[in-house]
């Protein structure tokens, strides 16, 4: 198939970008959209021109370094799939596709597609763990989680942090990110003895990089390529009032 | 012979032993010492956490823009341990056996009885840090079993335990980089060790946001930079995985250990077509449920559901009735290849074989289903329904990802696959404290040649990275450090880093200033068709030769014809790529020449002129029990040192999976 694509060119994060436009031919429903991209790249560069610059990494959905907001969605218009797991299938011949990256003021560009998520890794900071050193466990099996509460844990815990809630917020807020985090260690008794601080510091650090604040809209549910639920966030508030109210000052 | 430090006594007293008896450092004085950790997956997280945690100042690096993007998190199937949680007769002997026979008696006996002993502590780490496990109704730990192993030993977190542990080993980081113990340095990317009065003393990197090079100074380097599958171009490894800094530390006098042993990884998925840019793993945990099959006729052109079961050849169980679909890595990638060699492939391309669930969806899944909830007589499209449930949360994600990529449904039509290179068991070589050849550096994880020999089994990677950070290099490390308390930090004006700084300079203005006609990948692509040509699954001698010289000319044409866009001092994501494959094109060269001086078959290592008269691999103990260590003395020109390999515990046979 022939494509025409209109995508974000900036040189650097202190100078104002713009849409170029480029044509791609003999793309095949085979490749994904990121191999289209490579075939795009190929071609600037035997052009003599600068290639786009995008953030890629393991390419089967799991690292979470792709990040493009495609035709007006974070990672495309597949659901629950992040940008390299999309394949040119979703697209037909003649189409236009516009790319353009994370838009929100807490992730900076830095150069074309790529953008500085850095807040999320100081979010996780401020509380996204538990205080364990190595070398202070007890057996594993001492510490029986009944199956549910352990899938779910792990249903929250299976973020990538790539940032497609972010970006897809019309009030660019990470509280599905941060809530995921939040979930995951609440549901397990090893992040109890921790769980008040932790809501109350990830909170305060997600306010201090600029997030802003969460209206209930379900965007970011909607485009998760791990498709982490909102009930998370309804469980970070629940964590978080209950935290307020009752953590000694 | 090189002298591997393995401790004296007996085997499984080495290690606690050694460490009863190591030199310690005070926390007073770890305050004062700096180390240098490059890469952030599991091992280098975890070594960075752990020795944060233990006071070391620590300083991390990567090329991603996060640590968590590290490619251990692509890791599937799950992790290994000797808990003997299913009471199934698993011990540390016998984790200890089953590595060493699967890495087809190529490996270190006291490295892997230690990886063995240290197993059983992993998982408690895990579990208190939050790695939400698959767990029984009862709310203990769940297992599934793996290649190469008669008892189910592997813990997992559905197909996702890489990215568990990875997040796991972050999360402890990122606690001591708020405590102040650790400095992250992300976007980073290490280009040379700096080594003053022999000893490793920091690293030269490129800020890859801005092009900077930086320097830093350290005590003691820690390279935990990953294996170099992508020497293939196509491999599963992520796009940015690189040989470049144990490359660096090899040119700088870090002996490089059995290169030639790859791990091709007999379950991924086929490809395509030339626009493919890597290639995507199915967890050889599927190999638990999946049966893998081919027409028995030749290039039939039935759909799969279509071929009745007594036209269909389970070639792996045929062959190995005793281990089955869960033979080890090495021998199911080779039996794919012998039967679509010999006309039996399926799919578009006739590479590929197929891997079926149906049989357990029924079978094992369903019918147990059926017990559960009390349903008598069930029928077919009952049992499928419930089986379907089950396998879902196995593998959920597995099966949604073949869906994504391939457009097929895994759940009504076998998976198509194919072998794909997955890992390397050669690496930077250590001796038992994981020192490489060049004193102050240390290699831990893939990065290293250690524990796996010829042949990685399945889950052993994470078990044997998470290993190295959390529960070796803690110790060893502090053995020579404790003789560092009085070296002061060396200021990084020192002439040594000048000069590392200004090679690294004149290396990435001499790429820049080429301006020739072909781009970075299409070079990259062109190495990877040799590797996998004449350095993969099958090697011979007249192969080899040709790879060698092919890749010769292939490094002239790269160093006088690539093509870089862009400039030196801002992101450009085309020059980090061409200082990576300047490094693959050589690393190649040597992968091909110790695969030409390894005149045997082991493990992964498949030399066509070494085989029995079944086709199996057919090892020479006589001449080759040797660790290969490659020392690098210049351009295309190295010197073979052996570490001698002792087999005081078990008896090197010839595999037997049947």
């Amino acid at each position: 198939m022939n494509l025409t694509l209109k995508v974000w060119k900036q040189k650097n994060k202190d100078v104002r970008g713009s849409f170029e436009t480029y044509q791609v031919s003999n793309i095949s429903s085979e490749m994904s959209f990121l191999e289209m991209f490579d075939v795009l790249n190929e071609q600037l560069v035997h052009e003599g021109k600068e290639p786009i610059a995008f953030d890629h990494d393991c390419r089967e959905g799991i690292c979470g370094m792709c990040s493009m907001y495609i035709n007006g969605r974070p990672h495309g218009p597949w659901h629950g799939t992040t940008t390299c797991q999309l394949h040119m299938r979703a697209f037909k011949d003649g189409d236009t596709i516009v790319v353009e990256p994370w838009r929100a003021n807490s992730f900076p560009v830095l150069k074309d597609l790529i953008v500085d998520r850095g807040a999320f890794d100081r979010i996780i900071q401020a509380g996204g763990f538990i205080s364990v050193n190595t070398g202070n466990a007890q057996d594993g099996n001492n510490i029986p989680i009944e199956k549910e509460k352990a899938d779910q844990a792990f249903a929250a815990a299976a973020c990538i942090g790539c940032g497609a809630c972010v970006a897809a917020c019309k009030n660019s807020s990470a509280m599905l990110f941060l809530s995921a985090k939040v979930s995951h260690l609440a549901l397990l008794p090893q992040g109890a003895p921790e769980r008040k601080t932790r809501a109350l510091k990830m909170i305060a650090q997600m306010d201090k990089e600029g997030f802003g604040a969460c209206t209930n809209t379900g965007a970011c549910e909607a485009v998760c390529p791990k498709e982490i639920s909102l009930d998370n966030i309804a469980r970070l508030n629940k964590e978080y009032l209950g935290a307020a109210a009752t953590i000694d000052k | 012979m090189l002298d591997s430090k393995i401790p004296p006594g007996k085997l499984e007293e080495k290690w606690n032993d050694y460490k009863g008896h190591v030199k310690l450092v005070n926390p007073a004085n770890k305050r004062k010492l700096e180390v240098i950790v490059v890469g952030t997956g599991l091992a280098g997280a975890s070594a960075a956490a752990s020795l944060g945690e233990m006071g070391y100042r620590v300083k991390a690096y990567c090329f991603q823009d996060s640590p968590r993007r590290a490619h251990s998190i692509a890791a599937q199937g799950g992790i290994n341990a000797a808990k003997n949680y299913q009471n199934d007769g698993d011990s540390v002997f016998r984790l200890f056996y089953d590595t060493v026979k699967g890495g087809d008696y190529r490996s270190r006996e006291a490295n892997v009885h230690r990886l063995a002993e240290v197993s059983v502590n992993i998982i408690d780490q895990c579990v208190a840090q939050g790695v939400p496990f698959a767990r029984e109704y009862g709310g203990l730990l769940n297992n599934r079993s793996f290649g190469g192993t008669q008892v189910k030993r592997t813990f997992y977190a559905a197909g996702q335990t890489g990215q568990q542990l990875l997040i796991g080993a972050y999360q402890a980081l990122e606690r001591q980089v708020a405590l102040g113990n650790v400095t992250m340095y992300s976007r980073h990317e290490m280009l040379d060790i700096v080594k003053i009065d022999g000893k490793a003393r920091g690293i030269i990197c490129r800020n890859l946001i801005t092009g900077g090079l930086e320097r830093h100074f350290g005590h003691a380097v820690l390279l935990c930079s990953g294996g170099y599958g992508n020497v293939f171009y196509l491999s599963t490894n992520a796009m940015g995985s690189n040989v470049t800094a144990a490359w660096k530390a090899h040119k700088k006098g870090a002996y490089f250990g059995n290169p030639c042993f790859t791990q091709i990884h007999p379950t991924c998925i086929p490809v395509t077509g030339d626009h493919q840019s890597k290639l995507t793993l199915m967890s050889e945990s599927l190999r638990n449920d999946g049966r893998i099959w081919v027409p028995k006729k030749k290039d039939d052109p039935r759909k799969a559901n279509d071929i009745p079961e007594d036209e269909r050849d389970y070639y792996l169980e045929r062959r190995y009735p005793a281990f089955g679909n869960l033979v080890p890595r090495d021998v199911a990638s080779r039996a794919a290849k012998e039967r679509c060699d010999a006309g039996y492939g399926v799919g578009t391309t006739k590479q590929a074989v197929y891997l079926d669930f149906k049989y357990n969806l029924i079978n094992k899944y369903g019918r147990t289903e059926a017990g559960k909830q009390g349903i008598e007589n069930p029928d077919q499209e009952t049992l499928i329904r419930l089986g379907k449930e089950v396998v879902k949360e196995e593998y959920g994600n597995l099966f949604d990802m073949y869906e994504k990529i391939t457009g097929e449904n895994p759940y009504e039509v076998p998976m198509r696959i194919y072998p794909a290179v997955h890992y390397t068991m050669g690496g930077l070589w250590v001796d038992y404290e994981l020192m490489t050849s060049v004193t102050g550096l240390y290699a831990l994880g893939e990065c290293n040649f250690s524990d796996h020999g010829a042949n990685r089994l399945g889950a052993s990677a994470l078990m044997q990275g998470l290993a190295d950070g959390y529960f070796v290099i803690p110790y060893t490390l502090g053995n020579y450090l404790a003789d560092e308390i009085g070296t002061k930090p060396i200021p990084t004006t020192h002439e040594a880093f000048v000069e590392a700084e200004k090679a690294v300079a004149d290396r990435i203005n001499k790429l820049m200033s080429i301006k020739g006609k072909q781009s970075v990948e299409s070079l990259h692509k062109r190495l990877g068709k040799i590797m996998w040509e004449k350095c993969g699954m099958a090697r011979n001698e007249k192969g080899l030769k040709e790879a060698i010289e092919e890749i010769r000319a292939l490094k002239k044409e790269f160093w006088s014809d690539v093509r870089i866009p862009g400039e030196i001092n801002e992101m450009n994501p085309e020059l980090d790529k061409a200082n990576r494959v300047a490094d693959f094109i050589e690393l190649g060269e040597l992968m091909c020449l110790d695969a030409l001086n390894r005149a045997e078959s082991c493990g992964g290592h498949f030399r066509e002129e070494s085989q029995t008269e079944e086709g199996e691999a057919l090892r020479h103990d006589d001449r080759f029990m040797y660790v290969s260590a490659w020392e690098y003395k210049g351009d295309s020109d190295w010197n073979l040192n052996k570490e001698e390999l002792n087999y005081d515990v078990i008896k090197p046979t010839q595999r037997n999976y049947k």
